[in-house]
């Protein structure tokens, strides 16, 4: 018989480990599901993990992987301030696809308009849009005590009517012979988030989440606000004694996560897609939840979960080429991850026990 | 890794990868935007790939990529290939045209061919099918056969080629069928078959007993054969597994000799950059059977104007034709110009609604 017996405190060997054995376990069974379908499991595992890092073309993958990795990092980021508190900002896509139609927006409007001022402005405009989405929620809970968790998963569907708006009318581009999409503005030098060094994949959205991992560290182990979004989470009532401010906190964690996805979108727009068009957002909102989790919640280990969703991403895409691998079997090797992940949390706080039982 | 080799320039990998793959063997890659077990765009395109394997058996290699999004996890896919030997690239979806362009100038020795769209290079060819006049022949059979005088269509995109079929198939079901009414639904996707699905739905609600979809799933079908009395179209393959109904015939895209001939180019050195725009003339459009739902007259008439198509007696846009401003478009037996057709931006008379702006 075995049974779970609750720690007396959260394990911390565990919470280290529980991410590895994670990995581990994914590859074991994703291996198997390989080996199902015919493929060598070795092999497989190889090339999605191996390749991309190491391999004949790694030289051009490295740089793809900041580029994959990086606006994950930054959403992250953002939402786990928010997770810390409690507070459940799903909707991240959204503000990621208002960031890149403000920033777009606010470069297109100075087109063809050669300063250095235009990329700044962007930036900031990116930001004030993903932002602004992202008050919605946090008003709307702090007024009216909504569920933030609702509203913003259904304003990602109203910001993607607002995308294909925008690419159908307000932001097509006028030499596009009335196909949608905007003007590409990689071909907008004063506009585009080039790469700062050729060929490194460093952008400036690379820079930026940077940035933010160490902000966010900062934030979160020497800042009194850090603190308080940490003890809200872990015990609201201390929180409470402590004088923590509920509606300032919901406002600050909200409209911090809505602005870094804001800015991961106008970097994206401005950068490796170039133009606003209905397809434009591609689930890194929602890839981002299981990056944040995947990452502990904790900064550096979202950095390296970024890491590893983006090697899973590109690796996964070569094994489809090179081994003829379906899409599918891909995604649910991605979709174990977060699995494995939740399953063997369970031994964070708990621990597997053998117990006898007297049978009568 | 030092950090001057991370900076290794684009060119510098071509010649690594051709020299890599100094073998006879014709590397083929295909980008797909949907699965290959879509039952309509992408299978078409994947039963191409398959016919090129099957032409040149082991003087070719074939890879593709399913389920692609269009944006720069495109431009890395065909990155990939390009730098894995690829001699030529077929990138499937309209979505793909700038992710091409830009791989493209880095890899002038690799040829790419994109679907559906219009930008063009010394190594970017494009191509794409008159679906149009397969759309003709299905807006007369609709036309004919609503009793409702409703008809649905569940638009994907508002981009030309699908105004296009919007245009073609109300004109013919207008004209056999002056109460004809069109009810269209935008569904802002290429494949997703629950979205379809409740466009199929709702348009059904809205009393429509047709329904022609330019979305690649066969949701549409299966909702129309739950309702039982609608009748629907394959789109991009013949879905003849709701045949003889609710599918009462189709639209197939026929790739494969298109891609065999392309392929066929790039092995003897003759390929060149073309603009290829090919219909029901060339066997690009196929007209999938059309089933005995349909009465016998009605069929007579619907594989006639698609004989005369195929003659190149027929233009399914022949004047008079207003636009839906009422302001005139063609004239008395004009027909309308390649460049109009491509770059298609209004309704004809007649149609409700407004392009989504």
């Amino acid at each position: 018989m075995i049974v779970l017996e609750k720690r007396p405190q959260p394990s911390k060997a565990w919470s280290y480990a529980t991410p590895l054995v994670a990995v581990l376990a994914t590859m074991v069974c994703g291996g198997i599901l390989f080996a199902v379908l015919g493929k060598n499991p070795v092999q497989a595992i190889g090339t999605i993990f191996w390749e991309p890092l190491f391999g004949e073309f790694a030289f051009y993958y490295r740089p793809q992987l900041l580029v994959k990795g990086a606006p994950l990092v930054l959403i992250a980021i953002g939402l786990s301030l928010g997770f810390r508190a409690g507070i459940w900002n799903i909707g991240a896509e959204g503000q990621y696809i208002m960031g890149a139609i403000f920033g777009a927006a606010a470069g297109l409007a100075f087109y063809p308009l050669d300063a250095w001022y235009v990329f700044p402005i962007m930036v900031i405009a990116g930001a004030i849009g993903g932002c602004l989405w992202a008050m919605i929620p946090a008003f709307l809970k702090v007024r009216f005590g909504t569920n933030e968790i609702l509203v913003s998963l259904m304003l990602v569907y109203v910001a993607e009517q607002m995308l294909a708006s925008v690419s159908l009318g307000l932001l097509k581009n006028p030499e596009g012979f009335g196909f949608p999409g905007s003007r590409n503005l990689q071909s907008y030098e004063s506009a585009h988030n080039a790469e700062l060094i050729a060929g490194s994949g460093m952008h400036w959205g690379v820079v930026t989440a940077l940035i933010a991992v160490i902000f966010a560290y900062v934030l979160l182990n020497r800042h009194m606000l850090g603190f308080h979004i940490r003890l809200t989470g872990e015990a609201p009532r201390a929180a409470k004694f402590a004088g923590v401010n509920p509606a300032r906190l919901i406002l600050f964690c909200l409209g911090m996560s809505g602005a870094l996805a804001g800015l991961a979108g106008m970097f994206e727009v401005s950068g490796p897609s170039g133009v606003v068009s209905i397809d434009f957002n591609v689930g890194y909102g929602f890839t981002a939840i299981i990056v944040a989790f995947l990452g502990r919640l904790h900064p550096v280990g979202i950095l390296l979960a970024g890491g590893l969703m983006a090697l899973t991403y590109i690796g996964g895409e070569i094994a489809q080429s090179q081994l003829g691998l379906p899409a599918a079997a891909i995604q649910v090797f991605q979709g174990m991850l977060l699995f494995f992940l939740l399953a063997f949390d369970l031994l964070t706080n708990y621990r597997i026990r053998a117990a006898r039982r007297e049978v009568a | 890794m030092k950090f001057t080799s991370l900076l290794a320039s684009a060119a510098m990998a071509l010649g690594l990868a051709t020299s890599a793959m100094a073998e006879d063997k014709t590397k083929v890659g295909f980008v797909f935007v949907g699965p290959v077990g879509d039952g309509g765009w992408t299978y078409e395109h994947n039963k191409g790939r398959l016919a090129v394997e099957e032409e040149f058996g082991d003087k070719v290699e074939t890879v593709f990529v399913e389920s692609v999004p269009e944006g720069p996890d495109a431009e890395r896919v065909m990155t990939q290939m390009a730098l894995e030997g690829a001699d030529l690239i077929f990138t499937t979806s309209f979505g793909y045209m700038d992710p091409t362009i830009n791989v493209a100038k880095k890899f002038p020795n690799v040829k790419f061919e994109h679907a559906t769209g219009y930008k063009t290079a010394d190594n970017v060819s494009v191509y794409s099918a008159r679906f149009y006049e397969g759309r003709a022949v299905q807006g007369h059979i609709a036309g004919k056969m609503t009793k409702s005088n409703v008809i649905g269509y569940i638009g994907s995109y508002p981009i030309p080629e699908v105004i296009r079929g919007i245009n073609s198939a109300y004109v013919h079901a207008k004209k056999v069928n002056p109460d004809v009414e069109f009810k269209i639904i935008w569904a802002y996707t290429w494949f997703d078959p629950a979205k379809e699905a409740d466009a199929a739905t709702v348009l059904i609600e809205q009393g429509a007993d047709v329904i022609l979809q330019h979305t690649d799933s066969t949701a549409p079908q299966a909702a129309a054969q739950e309702a039982g009395n609608v009748i629907t179209f394959g789109q991009a393959s013949d879905m003849s597994e709701y045949a003889p109904f609710p599918r009462v015939s189709s639209i197939i895209d026929n790739w494969a000799p298109y891609y065999i001939a392309r392929t066929q180019a790039v092995m003897d050195g003759s390929w060149e950059t073309v603009n290829t725009w090919d219909g029901i003339k060339e066997g690009m459009v196929e007209i999938g059977e059309i089933s005995d739902s349909v009465p016998a007259d009605i069929k007579e008439e619907a594989l006639a104007m698609k004989a005369a198509m195929a003659a190149g007696e027929y233009h399914p846009f022949t004047g008079p034709l207003k636009k839906q401003d009422g302001s005139d478009w063609l004239a008395e037996g004009e027909t309308a110009d390649d460049g109009t057709l491509a770059g298609m931006n209004f309704y004809v008379e007649g149609l409700q609604g407004e392009i989504p702006q």
